[in-house]
């Protein structure tokens, strides 16, 4: 069985599925950026897959954009994170609560 | 020339604005003296305006700037010194300057001082910018304005209820008149394009009857508010609420006869439409008997000469109705003169009686105020018409007119009203001056008024006195813009027959005035006597029962409705919907504030869902699009 782009596009849903449970479900800090990680390379699949299948390379050029912000996003999130755990030395979610309406 | 206009308008409101500095500090002299002499200067410009006009009849027209010009209207600040408005500002600058001179001794110990002077001179402006401007638009600021400082004046004594309540009956009434009149200008503006007096006149000589009567009909509307005709008059009486100086300018001399005016300034409009004016005369003539017959009993000599206002202001409307607009612009300058003496006089008694109006509790002030009681008997004599006074010339010949024009019937009423206003104006005179001295009995000291309050009252009494001897020099002069109708009898017999027995008429009602109050026998009325229990006299004195019956039959009413509309219509219905909007965003806000916890992980659930939601509804409106085809097909079957 040849392998084709709607191959591509399942293995991307599935991905983010995991992803979206993962933010949902996660109550520690640093797993939550993993399930951020997941979803974004979910989408950086799809854009990959579906560049390919038209022979267009902005949807590639997109995923090269993805990649720099992940980067970038982590980067300033790994900081911050670090900051909190030295100032409550722990990094649950349900203890972050200041924003309460 | 251009200069003194400027001077003769802008003199009173530099006066209004220095006495307004001194607003809220406490009474000081220079307040009064700055504005006089400020308005004396705008005297002496008209005044030179006046001898330029008479010397070569030459109008003097301005345009200061551009007030508003938009597409086709064109507004200008424009201003117009003609034989008509120099007359009108010859009678405002005098008057108002002998007032502001008298006023300075008459509100001498008055606490708001400094506040009289800033509105009385504002008003003087206000009345100025009415009478000079050269459009409509310009005599609508000015008429505006003379209603506001009118307001401030006779609620200037705002610590008393019935004087904010005066001031608000006058504000809102003459609001009532001014919408007839907005409505005439609006007229005037559609039908000719123009609202320039010179302009629109020209205009109105190619237009329909029907059209002009209307706009004839809102215009007088708006003089009918301004100049208290019926059914608008009842304000004039209770603005007597006012300071006296303020009576003596505003509700005797100058503002009322604004609606005078403006029948005089439109006279090429109400020369087209004959019958409009054949119903100015008439009310006019019904105004002149129906307010002397209620100065005949009144107890308040403020109002018996705010009665005799409305009187004469019927007589001029007579006049303009007829068609003799010299006429009505003669009698309005010598009324302003003999008018507004008589109610300075009245002042004088009035401050010497601390501020007591009841004339029967007066009698015998000849003898401690000689200068005041002449001068308002000459006053008075003034009014009755008595030769040779101003009276005699400018009253006479509205008489005259209406004869001559064969309405007889006005004709009549104006001869018994003059009766009527002999009989009124002696029996305040005979009352106040003359017989028993009453006021011993409640304690009065009454005094005469300050020297210089006298001197100033005194170029007033000439005036009145020789006014009519100028009829002939102003018949010249203003027929130079109004149409020069003369009344000549046909036969000299007639004339010298009405004339004399005219004459002979109101001399026989001052006498019997004289003696039915006069004598020692008067006492201070209690209620009791036969003539108060009559009908008639009941009648008079709740003056036809008309405040009366406009507070029972609309007043009330309307007050019930407002009521109704306030809490069923605003507070049921446009209230409660806009509540009830509120209360909705409000109401969703409280419930919906529990979704922001605060926890990191509960807000991730809730934008997981809110992608769930715009996910679906892009692919649902995505599907609805792509197949919008079928699903109209689908629709049209369901008979949509």
């Amino acid at each position: 069985m040849e392998i084709g782009l709607n191959h591509y596009l399942v293995l991307s849903t599935i991905l983010f599925s995991i992803g979206l449970v993962g933010v949902m479900r996660r109550k520690n800090l640093l797993l939550l950026f993993f399930a951020t990680e997941i979803l974004l390379n979910s989408v950086n699949i799809a854009f990959a897959a579906i560049s390919h299948y038209y022979g267009d390379l902005t949807g590639q050029m997109f995923a090269f954009f993805v990649i720099a912000i992940a980067a970038s996003e982590v980067a300033v999130g790994l900081g911050l994170l670090i900051v909190w755990h030295k100032r409550h030395n722990n990094i649950d979610l349900d203890s972050m609560s200041t924003m309460k309406g | 020339m251009e200069l003194y206009l400027y001077i003769a308008l802008f003199s009173p409101l530099v006066g209004s604005m220095f006495a307004a500095l001194y607003g809220a500090k406490p009474r000081t002299k220079i307040a009064g003296v700055v504005p006089s002499a400020l308005l004396i200067t705008s005297l002496i410009a008209s005044t030179i305006l006046l001898a330029h006009i008479l010397s070569t009849g030459e109008i003097v027209h301005v345009e200061m700037m551009t007030w508003m010009a938009t597409g086709n209207l064109y507004i200008p600040f424009g201003f117009i010194v003609d034989q008509v408005s120099v007359t009108m500002m010859m009678v405002v600058t005098l008057v108002s300057s002998v007032v502001h001179v008298y006023a300075i001794g008459y509100m001498d110990h008055d606490k708001g001082f400094n506040r009289f002077f800033s509105w009385l001179s504002a008003f003087v402006f206000s009345m100025l910018i009415l009478v000079m401007s050269d459009n409509f638009a310009g005599l609508f600021i000015g008429w505006e304005g003379v209603g506001l400082c009118s307001w401030g004046l006779i609620g200037f004594w705002y610590h008393k209820e019935s004087a904010t309540w005066a001031a608000n009956e006058a504000f809102i009434m003459n609001r009532i008149a001014d919408l007839g009149m907005l409505i005439g200008i609006f007229l005037v503006y559609w039908n000719t394009g123009t609202l320039q007096y010179e302009g629109a006149f020209a205009a109105m000589q190619n237009l329909d009857t029907e059209i002009l009567t209307w706009m004839g009909i809102f215009l007088f509307i708006g003089a009918m508010g301004k100049s208290a005709q019926f059914p608008l008059h009842t304000w004039l009486a209770d603005a007597m609420e006012g300071p006296t100086p303020v009576s003596a300018l505003i509700h005797a001399a100058t503002m009322v006869t604004a609606g005078v005016y403006l029948v005089v300034r439109s006279n090429e409009l109400y020369a087209l439409i004959p019958d409009v004016g054949v119903f100015i005369a008439s009310l006019g003539a019904f105004v002149a008997m129906f307010a002397a017959s209620m100065a005949l009993v009144n107890r308040d000599i403020k109002r018996v000469i705010a009665y005799s206002t409305l009187s004469q202001l019927g007589y001029m409307f007579v006049a303009a109705g007829l068609g003799a607009y010299w006429v009505a612009l003669f009698h309005l300058m010598a009324h302003a003169f003999f008018k507004a003496l008589l109610f300075l006089g009245a002042g004088n008694v009035m401050h010497a009686m601390d501020s007591e109006l009841d004339p029967f509790k007066m009698g015998g002030l000849g003898k401690t105020m000689k200068a005041s009681m002449v001068m308002m008997t000459l006053a008075s004599v003034a009014l009755a018409g008595i030769f040779p006074l101003a009276g005699f010339f400018s009253k006479d010949i509205i008489i005259e007119a209406a004869f001559v024009e064969h309405h007889f019937i006005i004709y009549t009423v104006l001869l018994l009203t003059a009766g009527l206003t002999a009989f009124y104006s002696f029996r305040i005179i005979a009352l106040i001056f003359h017989g028993e001295e009453r006021y011993k009995l409640f304690g009065f000291h009454p005094h005469e008024a300050y020297k210089f309050m006298l001197v100033a009252m005194s170029p007033l009494l000439i005036l009145a006195v020789i006014a009519g001897s100028l009829k002939m020099t102003y018949f010249e002069m203003v027929t130079a813009v109004l149409p020069a109708t003369e009344y000549h009898l046909h036969s000299v017999t007639t004339y010298w027959i009405m004339t004399i027995g005219t004459q002979i008429f109101v001399i026989l009602a001052i006498l019997y005035a004289y003696k039915k109050y006069a004598n020692s026998s008067i006492k201070v009325p209690d209620g009791t006597s036969k003539m108060e229990k009559s009908f008639v006299y009941k009648l008079l004195i709740n003056q036809y029962y008309i405040p009366y019956s406009y507070e029972q039959y609309l007043i009330r009413p309307y007050r019930e409705l407002s009521t109704i509309f306030w809490k069923q219509i605003d507070m049921k219905i446009v209230d409660a919907s806009v509540d009830g909007i509120a209360g909705i965003i409000y109401g969703t806000g409280e419930k919906t504030r529990a979704m922001q916890s605060g926890n990191l992980s509960t807000m991730l659930k809730w934008m997981v869902l809110g992608l769930v939601i715009l996910l679906s509804l892009a692919v649902v409106f995505g599907l609805a699009a792509r197949h919008f085809d079928e699903i109209k097909v689908i629709l049209s079957g369901l008979g949509v």
